[in-house]
């Protein structure tokens, strides 16, 4: 590797090594021997539940598929290949019918508000099985969404833990081939499939290669504004990237609470989640 | 010697003393007479407001059973002091002959990126070294090998072998022939230390995770000529059993006598010269 010059290229077999540890000790010492989560077809969420498989064994993953009655069908078809392929039982819950109950009253929703409800109805179910089966959820949302802000709050970024969080969707392409995720959930456009035709790239309005790059020098190589027009970026697309991260960062904090006391939830009452664990 | 590479669980002292005690048997069956254990073994290290709930003040029942398991063997621990003026330290206790031997409090604490020890703890004032029946010993705590007057005291100190104890996170994943970017930095300093102060050098690191920070071992033993003498390759719970010898020292110390041809009075002109100028 050419030290001087940063790169998002993983040691694959190392983070495989280090989530599936990860996962066995974080999921364990807190006493829970199982884990769900939804599992969409696409490389996400097959990533995550690979993971999990290795970790826990697959019989203590449940995979579950939540389609709405307007999913692309290739979706579910897809998750249930990835199931199968890594040997993890996998659960059916269709959301039609508990979303369209309150959509159908919401004459004026838009897309937006419509994909934040299916996004929240899927949390509600995972939430629900993990308390039928004694589980956890676990999150899939990897590190460009997260800084992006491309995801629902409380809605699919919503979990008791989440493995991939630290990782670029580049660096997920390179876990998924070294963990030998189906090809066709590797070669497929991104998706969230919230609506027909749906694309990641066409949402966001430029290609994960450029923003994930940027994204890297921007926030673990530390570079400035200038320092990344020198790297090849226009100033416009680091501004406006910059501008999203800054904007969505409530995405990525608890709830804030006004201080009234001596000591407040989150502000100086601190302690881990593995407190005494 | 051993390197008790553990994995100790947050703020629950007695679980971890029971973990401690359980490899004190085991170094002492596999007939070693000192375990190494690493920064804060006792207490796990993200404590935040825990950390003032689990100190311990040197007269602790706690460190009174470990002094006792101490009569066959020698015992190194780290954990939370709190001192009689209540200040909190991070700590490393050297137990020998069912007595406490030696404390040395952690002088660099380190304040920055996921780290937040100035916020808890008071800073050390001295690296002091000390005589146990094996030989002379100096004490570093993690970010203290970092900087490099931390090791020099020890140095004039003629010490035998400077005991490095750390929580140290692993980082970096990029493509690198298997290994950890935070684990290449440590060899190299440790290596580094080694052959600038031509002691042995043995590093106790610990494993496990404290929510979603991961501590990468890798425990080692660097001879007095730089050379890594015995390592743990594995990210797991795991001891290391080392047998060091006086002779390294004096071979490398012949080859290179480094400590011969010191002019510490040089740094303590230009130290001097710092002070007056500021």
């Amino acid at each position: 590797m050419d030290r001087a010059r940063p790169s998002l290229a993983i040691d694959a077999a190392l983070v495989e090594r280090l989530l599936v540890q990860f996962l066995r000790e974080e999921v364990t010492h807190v006493g829970f021997g199982k884990v769900v989560l939804g599992v969409s077809g696409g490389i996400d969420s097959a990533v995550v539940a690979s993971l999990a498989a290795r970790a826990l064994g697959p019989a203590n993953v449940i995979g579950v598929l939540l389609p709405y009655r307007e999913s692309n069908p290739q979706s579910e078809a897809h998750g249930k290949l990835l199931c199968e392929s890594i040997g993890v039982p996998h659960a059916r819950v269709d959301i039609s019918e508990m979303a369209d109950a309150y959509i159908s009253r919401e004459p004026t929703m838009d897309r937006t508000r419509r994909g934040n409800v299916l996004a929240r109805c899927r949390m509600i179910v995972l939430y629900d099985r993990a308390a039928a089966e004694r589980a956890l959820v676990l999150g899939t949302s990897n590190k460009t969404e997260l800084l992006l802000g491309y995801t629902t709050q409380f809605g699919d970024s919503a979990s008791a833990l989440n493995p991939i969080g630290d990782l670029y969707k580049n660096q997920l392409y390179q876990l998924a081939r070294h963990l030998k995720i189906p090809e066709a959930l590797v070669t497929k456009a991104p998706s969230a499939d919230l609506f027909e035709g749906q694309t990641d790239e066409a949402d966001l309005g430029f290609t994960y290669e450029a923003v994930d790059r940027l994204l890297f020098l921007l926030v673990d190589e530390r570079y400035s504004e200038d320092d990344l027009a020198a790297a090849g970026f226009e100033r416009e697309f680091v501004r406006k990237i910059v501008a999203r991260i800054s904007a969505t960062q409530f995405k990525r904090v608890p709830p804030i609470i006004a201080k009234l006391s001596q000591r407040t939830v989150n502000q100086d009452f601190r302690y881990l989640r593995d407190w005494g664990r | 010697m051993t390197l008790a590479q553990i994995n100790p669980t947050l703020g629950d002292l007695e679980r971890n003393f029971v973990l401690h005690s359980a490899e004190i048997e085991a170094a002492k069956r596999a007939g070693s007479r000192v375990v190494l254990f690493p920064e804060l073994s006792l207490s796990g290290y993200f404590l935040k407001d825990q950390t003032s709930e689990i100190a311990l003040r040197l007269d602790a029942p706690i460190l009174g059973r470990f002094a006792a398991l101490s009569r066959d063997i020698s015992i190194a621990i780290g954990f939370v002091e709190r001192s009689s003026e209540g200040r909190l330290y991070n700590s490393m206790a050297f137990f020998e002959d069912g007595a406490l031997l030696h404390v040395h409090r952690k002088v660099h604490l380190v304040t920055y990126g996921m780290f937040d020890e100035q916020r808890e703890f008071a800073a050390g004032e001295r690296f002091a070294s000390f005589t146990s029946k094996f030989g002379r010993f100096g004490f570093l705590i993690c970010e203290d090998l970092w900087h490099v007057s931390s090791a020099y005291p020890y140095f004039l100190d003629d010490v035998d072998a400077l005991l490095v104890h750390s929580c140290a996170p692993g980082r970096g994943v990029a493509e690198d022939g298997g290994e950890l970017g935070s684990q290449r930095v440590w060899q190299t300093l440790l290596a580094a230390q080694a052959l600038t102060t031509q002691t042995w050098v043995l590093w106790t690191n610990r494993v496990g995770w404290e929510d979603g920070i991961f501590f990468s071992g890798g425990s080692r033993v660097i001879d007095p000529s730089g050379r890594t003498h015995a390592e743990l390759k594995g990210l797991e719970s795991d001891r290391l059993q080392v047998q060091i010898s006086s002779r390294e020292l004096e071979r490398a110390r012949l080859m290179t006598p480094l400590r011969r041809d010191a002019k510490p009075w040089l740094l303590e002109q230009s130290l001097f010269r710092h002070r007056t100028k500021n």
